[in-house]
């Protein structure tokens, strides 16, 4: 287990370093003069000139790359040209914010995800079959933006239960916190409980289908410890893989979401910056959430070995 | 990734299903059911635990449209950060509801004779948040931090300021190298505006993110896209005025969320409401709707000179096919349709209603047989150009109007949609025809055509540049004389608008709700929301 998690280490390096390349390269594709944006509306030439050379805008590419590395190697991602903060502090901010909005989405998806593709499975053709696979079709066919809102016309317009948008932080008041973050946690959440639905079942399905979970039967174990203990615990791995990826799409913002609801976290701050060529916050933001990717499908690879004994050997 | 995708392909292919026996499969259900019931009872619990209303009665709460960008006025470059500035920064002087010029920390002031000196009064017993006294030392720093911090936005506008002398205490001098009559309103805005010199020097390349001013309310917190509350300034010079503990400014930027936010009760004032949501606010009895008209105005810049491109295209060209473009627009239909009535119509670069406005060219009727008779005599019945327009619905709405419209006396307009950023880029580059670009003005109607039309200025995307214009404006810059200076705006409106590099459409509303209880709101042109005297 050691050499493979240090080999799949050893193999995160090269692959954050590409990802550094193709931040850098990608956002030099974007239309238009950064400075010139930054500069706003009146365009004064003599910000546009300083903006300019606060970006490096004068200086070759690999050299604007090297200013940028080399700050990010010292922790330092730069400061946002707009509103004149670190973008480590930004990223500092939003990262609880996020955290919190994908944990507590995926904990929805989880609970809702993996007992309703057990089910299904289980009770294939049955009329509870059919409900989960109404509801999986409803969670991926329907949009966030929509949903939310209409979920805001509802809960907060109409019966006044729930806070419109907007974030409070836990340590403020932990009440307003949950209270502000429900409905973008359901609204994210229902689309994944929607996916690990689909996987769940059809996993399951397989695994029910093996010999061993026939001679397990045949042994007369009880089905509970049949389904979860046997067939469940070799079917979870592709729901790990899955839950990885979708946590990992989660940390990196729900642009749509946090737009509705006005959930101050990464996704809103990329593309805020995108549109405001804040290079320094696109970067710094894009760079954080790659390898906070990258790190999440290491733990999904190291959770193999947890959960699956043949591929210790 | 490659490799956990590949397994995940490989272990959900659905493999020939044998189901389970009927009871197992019916106590199995009946089991897991319970246990999602036991979860979603608890979560229901959590929620109907939760909910309760928790507001602080003395917090204003605005939704914004956007994220302000740095709180430094000298280096502040947006709209809606000027919303924020209003309650936090006090600046020289401030407008009216007429535009006229209103003391704030200036009490008076007086022009030189030649107009190259203008001395202010300055207002006693004033402090910044930080307890510093407001002085004549002070906005001497001011002024000249605006005109040197590098990066400053305000340079351009304080260009005619050579130096500021100290007379005493509470006078100052501010000397300029000509007269330059834009000066006091320039001074209404960012460019008037006083920060602690003694905070600026403490913390030269932050001062952005905890500002500190001497109007009403201070800095007390921002979140960056999430909410910059302010807090009220107890030594404030005005105090009596202020009727609230605390401002918070939220931006939202989906207007139909910010309204819901206003109908919710999370808010008690929005700004920039949807023209579509007017008629629907103004039946409901909770809300008070305010509607004022821009200081700027929504138009299409044509490129006449800006690159090659201009002599290649008959808009570009030939002025004759720009009167028939312009002869084909029904203003009030475009402001019916793509603004619900919201806006009024205009052809100048200020408002009909301006005393600024140019009343020796009226806008024009929509006219298409005058219009198609002056593309005969061009030689090209049938132009065709293309318009940028920026992505957003209102944009859009309005160039798809004007192309409709157009096509009536025979223009064929292909609509290029652009993100704002890339357009502004092309616009600068000279890569357009014609480009639906709005401005959101200024007080004084020099903010709103010296950059645009006086030779090589930076916001001269048409490429506009005539010797006998740019000795005009230069000659309205140096006149202090209300009816002088309308006597030269119309002399440039007959020299300008005969050659329509730009095709004015219309002037917006700024559209605001608010909660019914708020009293005391003040309707200034520039769009800004003054804290004073707001009660609920």
């Amino acid at each position: 287990m050691l050499t493979y998690f240090l080999k799949r280490l050893a193999a995160v390096i090269p692959t954050v370093f590409f990802v550094t390349v193709m931040i850098f390269c990608l956002q030099q594709l974007l239309p238009g003069d950064p400075a010139v944006i930054l500069a706003g509306e009146d365009q004064d030439q003599n910000t546009v000139a300083y903006l300019r050379q606060k970006m490096h805008l004068d200086e070759p590419l690999p050299v604007r790359y090297g200013y940028w590395i080399s700050g990010v190697m010292r922790g330092d991602f730069g400061d946002s040209l707009r509103i004149q903060q670190p973008v480590r502090q930004l990223i500092q901010d939003k990262l609880p914010v996020t955290l919190e909005l994908a944990a507590l989405a995926m904990m929805i998806a989880l609970l809702i995800g993996i007992p309703a593709g057990i089910v299904s499975a289980v009770a294939k053709d049955s009329a509870w079959d059919y409900l989960a696979n109404i509801f999986a079709l409803w969670g991926l066919s329907t949009p966030n933006f929509w949903l939310g809102i209409l979920m805001i016309l509802l809960f907060s317009v109409s019966l006044g239960w729930l806070p419109a948008s907007g974030y409070v932080s836990p340590s403020e008041d932990l009440k307003a916190n949950l209270l502000s973050m429900i409905m973008p946690a359901f609204v994210l959440g229902n689309a994944i409980a929607a996916v690990l639905m689909r996987h769940t079942r059809s996993a399951m399905l397989q695994v029910l289908n093996t010999d061993y979970v026939r001679t397990a039967r045949a042994k007369g174990l009880k089905e509970n410890k049949v389904v979860l203990k046997h067939a469940l615990r070799n079917a979870i791995m592709p729901i790990i893989t899955l839950g990885a990826l979708e946590f990992g799409t989660l940390l990196s913002g729900a642009v749509l979401t946090e737009q509705v609801f006005s959930i101050p976290g990464f996704g809103k701050l990329i593309v805020d910056a995108v549109f405001n060529r804040d290079y320094a916050v696109v970067q710094g933001v894009v760079l954080f959430t790659s390898t906070i990717y990258i790190v999440l499908n290491l733990l999904a690879d190291m959770a193999y070995f947890l959960v699956n004994p043949r591929l210790r050997g | 990734m490659f490799i956990l995708s590949r397994r995940l392909v490989a272990t959900t292919i659905a493999p020939p299903i044998s189901p389970l026996p009927a009871p197992l499969r019916a106590s199995w259900v009946a089991s897991i059911m319970a246990s999602m019931n036991v979860i979603a009872a608890a979560l229901l619990l959590l929620v109907v635990g939760l909910i309760s209303a928790n507001v602080g009665a003395q917090t204003l709460r605005i939704g914004l449209a956007e994220d302000p960008d740095v709180l430094d006025p000298t280096l502040a470059r947006s709209f809606v950060g000027r919303i924020v500035f209003a309650g936090l920064c006090d600046k020289l002087f401030d407008i009216d509801e007429k535009l006229g010029i209103v003391p704030q920390l200036a009490i008076s002031y007086q022009w030189s004779t030649d107009n190259k000196i203008l001395t202010l009064k300055l207002r006693p017993g004033v402090t910044f948040h930080d307890g510093e006294k407001f002085n004549a030392a002070a906005v001497k720093f001011n002024l000249e931090r605006h005109k040197n911090l590098p990066g400053s936005s305000r340079r351009g506008e304080l260009l005619p300021l050579t130096s500021i002398e100290v007379v005493d205490e509470m006078t100052v001098k501010l000397i300029l190298s000509a007269p330059f009559s834009p000066l006091l309103t320039v001074l209404t805005d960012r460019a008037g505006m006083m920060v602690s010199p003694k905070a600026a020097q403490a913390s030269p390349n932050s001062f952005g993110s905890k500002p500190v001013c001497s109007g009403p309310f201070k800095f007390a917190d921002r979140v960056a896209q999430d909410r910059i509350v302010l807090e009220r300034y107890a030594n404030y010079w005005d105090k009596s005025a202020i009727h609230f503990d605390k401002i918070i400014y939220q931006p939202i930027v989906d207007s139909t969320v910010r309204l819901a936010n206003l109908r919710a009760g999370q808010l008690d004032f929005i700004e920039r409401v949807a023209s579509n949501d007017i008629s629907g606010l103004k039946a409901e009895k909770k809300f008070n709707v305010a509607s004022i008209t821009e200081l700027g105005y929504q138009g299409i810049t044509i490129n006449t000179g800006k690159s090659d491109i201009a002599q290649k295209n008959p808009l570009g060209r030939d002025a004759r096919v720009r009167e028939a473009f312009e002869l084909s627009l029904d203003r009030a239909g475009i402001v019916q349709v793509a603004a619900d009535g919201e806006g009024e119509v205009g052809n100048q670069w200020v408002a009909p209603n301006s005393t600024y406005y140019a009343k020796n060219v009226p806008v024009p009727k929509r006219d298409i047989a005058r219009a198609k008779a002056l593309l005969k005599e061009a030689g090209v019945p049938n132009p065709s150009f293309t318009l940028m327009t920026p992505t957003t619905s209102d944009a859009q709405k309005v160039a798809q109007i004007v192309q409709a419209m157009a096509k009536e006396a025979g223009f064929d307009i292909k609509i290029q949609s652009t993100e704002f950023a890339t357009s502004l880029n092309l616009a600068d580059k000279g890569q357009f025809e014609a480009y639906l670009l709005n401005w959101s003005g200024r007080a004084d109607p020099d903010g709103n055509i010296f950059n645009f039309y006086a030779c090589k200025q930076p916001l001269n995307y048409p490429g506009y540049c005539k010797p006998e214009v740019d000795a005009l404006l230069n000659k309205s810059r140096s006149t202090l004389d209300v009816a002088q200076r309308s006597k030269i705006f119309e002399q440039i409106a007959a020299e300008v608008l005969k050659d329509r590099p730009v095709v004015y459409v219309y002037h917006r509303h700024w559209l605001w709700a608010y909660n019914k209880k708020l009293t005391g709101l003040r309707t200034i042109p520039d769009g800004l929301i003054r804290v004073q005297g707001l009660k609920m």
